[in-house]
């Protein structure tokens, strides 16, 4: 095994343990909403809040480095360039997650001053952390993206993936940049980070995993080259081609001019496009290999990605991104339920199905099979699903009581978050959330005893 | 068939992107002048200076912003430079002790307490809290309950106290009445404010 895929390992351990603390957290803060005063003054919704999105984003992009760190050197067929550097700079990165963690539990808030900025909590939704440690960040993707780069050049090799991979990393880079910004008027404020959230999420993230799952159908089916590439391509052209303008759903109601209420609901509408592209992608590869391959949950949970991609990201997406249902829509658990949705399906769904593929190689197991994959499979599908469906409920009894009938003065949205319908589907959420959290104890119970549970011949591995 | 050719759909990926791309940046390039203080739909800070509510506009279709006369906060009138500082104070304050992780602004945020993006204009800072703080104004009312909001309950989910202190909590005010001046395309629908009421 090249060094680089044991960074990898090192890099999907503590994705998986940031998951971890993702759902406990968001545990916490499905209870806030069903218990008024829970950990009021002590651990404040804010604060479950900001652990539980930030783990999010953590984990999933450690998740993506890892893929990347895996599936580089057989790419190329070479170790990565400064692979130790990576290393180094995952130690710090991991430290810096710790102390930024404790700051936020202990410490929580600041005064109005650059000091709260810079040590404690920079206050913008997903970006919270301070600027030191969002330097930590920055300094971290800098690596990541040297050791790809560099190791292409070393290997005089540009494959079509390694080509869209690395023209990726730039604004993958460079938009990061953004979450250090202090921009007194807020629409500008959230102008920019928009183009940070929206741009990232629905922009690089999305070729990023492209890419990912590009190398991963490769291994996992033994699918020719030439027809990933030329889908790769396609996705491109579609994510981007749709996904750059459809930022404008964001610009409909924060101060920008009319203008975005057309081209922002133009394009977002057309963003399912590339996940549908995705989906038949998926189980026209699948079907052709008549879902035989020696690691089923890597390719369920591939088909999880691509059917969690277009349900979540695009079907839920289109469902509000109009303006004139976002009118109502925008900013009630409507908008909870598709970023759930959409989240899972796009991204994490993937990132897993890469670590049973690495587990797989680096444990030397033949077959990767079993009963116990199955019921976390099941779990947190399940539990996601019923989460996703429980806040659309809410979601919507908000977007009609609080904002169509009540106008979303204070006293609209007490009534909204009183109504039955608000209040069943909060409820629903809590329960659908332990079976979540139940699925993530036997997924890690089976990744840690994956290989492990009963001797298994080594094998020579073919395309998985 | 060129339609299973990579390079084929490799030069549509890259002119995609490059047309979108530049289409965006000029979109950028107006919608930051429009939303600039003393641009098209966002207001001068100074603004905070004025009577500020939202009516229904028949022409357009939906809520503006209007802007009325003077009407002073806090009984003084801030010049640009002194309106500027309070802005700035405001905005940390929110950063600082991220509401945007309970609240929304512009329906922007978390969902657990209510968007504020018009809250300066909420009837119920008269109805309920004036009296309840016993204010004789709507931002002597604001303060009071964010300096002590455990003091001042409402419904089942209380709000923090956050230790805000009385010039935090003053700016917070000047920066909701500021951006509830902002033309936000009829977002949200239907306000009501204690005026139109």
């Amino acid at each position: 095994m090249y060094k680089s895929q044991q960074v990898a390992l090192k890099y999907f351990a503590a994705a998986i343990v940031l998951f971890g603390i993702m759902v406990v957290a968001g545990l916490l803060a499905a209870t806030q909403y069903v218990h008024n005063g829970f950990l009021l003054n002590q651990l404040d919704f804010s604060i479950t809040k900001i652990l539980h999105i930030d783990t999010m984003i953590l984990w999933l992009l450690m998740g993506f480095m890892g893929s990347i760190y895996w599936f580089l050197p057989g790419e190329l067929n070479r170790e990565t360039e400064g692979i130790k550097l990576a290393e180094i700079m995952f130690y710090i990165l991991c430290g810096a997650i710790a102390i930024v963690a404790l700051v936020f539990i202990v410490v929580q808030y600041g005064g109005a001053n650059e000091f709260s900025m810079w040590f404690i909590n920079q206050g913008r939704k997903y970006v919270e952390a301070p600027r030191w440690a969002a330097i930590g960040i920055v300094l971290v993707v800098a690596v990541f993206c040297y050791n790809i780069i560099a190791t292409t050049i070393k290997a005089k090799k540009v494959t079509g993936i390694m080509g869209v991979l690395i023209v990726d990393l730039l604004p993958l880079f460079a938009l990061y940049l953004i979450a250090f910004a202090s921009i007194t008027n807020m629409s500008e404020d959230l102008f920019w980070w928009w183009w940070l959230v929206h741009l990232w999420v629905e922009g690089t993230w999305e070729v990023l995993i492209g890419c990912i799952m590009a190398f991963s159908l490769m291994q996992l089916l033994g699918t020719e080259r030439r027809i990933v590439e030329t889908w790769l391509y396609i996705e491109v052209a579609l994510v981007l081609g749709t996904g750059i303008l459809g930022l404008g759903h964001h610009y409909f109601w924060i101060g920008t001019p009319g203008y975005w209420l057309a081209i922002g609901g133009l394009f977002s509408a057309l963003e399912p496009l590339p996940l549908l592209g995705m989906v038949v992608h998926a189980v026209y590869d699948a079907g052709t290999h008549r879902m035989k391959t020696t690691n089923k949950p890597a390719l369920y949970w591939m088909m999880a990605e691509a059917f969690g991609n277009f349900l979540g990201g695009g079907v839920f997406g289109f469902m509000m991104t109009l303006p004139q249902i976002n009118l109502f829509s925008h900013g009630t658990q409507w908008t909870v339920s598709h970023g759930h949705f959409a989240f899972w399906g796009a991204y994490a769904c993937g990132i897993l199905s890469v670590i049973y593929l690495a587990l797989q190689k680096a444990r030397e197991i033949a077959e990767v099979n079993g009963g116990r994959w199955k019921w976390g499979f099941a779990l947190l599908n399940l539990g996601m699903v019923g989460m996703v469906g429980a806040l659309l409920i809410s979601g919507i009894a908000q977007a009609f009581y609080e904002r169509a009938i009540g106008g979303s003065t204070l006293q609209a949205f007490i009534e909204g978050q009183s109504n039955m319908w608000f209040v069943q589907g909060i409820n629903a959420r809590l329960i659908f959330g332990v079976m979540f959290a139940l699925g993530y104890g036997v997924l890690v119970y089976d990744l840690l005893t994956l290989g492990k549970r009963k001797a298994v011949q080594p094998a020579l591995l073919r395309p998985a | 068939m060129i339609t299973q050719d990579p390079s084929f759909w490799r030069a549509g990926a890259i002119s995609s992107t490059v047309v979108m791309s530049i289409v965006l940046i000029f979109l950028t390039v107006d919608s930051l002048s429009a939303i600039a203080p003393g641009g098209r739909n966002v207001p001068r800070y100074t603004v905070i200076n004025q009577a500020i509510d939202y009516q229904f506009d028949a022409a357009r279709n939906r809520s503006v912003p209007v802007i009325g006369g003077e009407q002073l906060l806090f009984g003084r009138k801030y010049s640009e430079k002194e309106a500027q500082a309070l802005m700035d104070k405001g905005k940390l304050t929110i950063q600082s002790r991220a509401c945007i992780d309970c609240h929304t602004f512009f329906g922007n945020g978390a969902y657990y307490a209510p968007d504020l993006t018009k809250a300066w204009l909420d009837p119920v800072w008269k109805q309920m809290w004036m009296p309840m703080t016993q204010s004789n104004t709507r931002e002597e009312a604001m303060v009071k309950f964010l300096m002590d909001p455990d003091k001042y309950p409402t419904w089942g989910r209380q709000m923090p106290n956050l230790r805000i202190t009385r010039v935090e909590a003053e700016a917070i005010v000047g920066y909701l009445k500021w951006m509830s001046s902002i033309d936000a395309n009829g977002f949200p629908f239907g306000f009501k404010t204690a005026e139109t009421q």
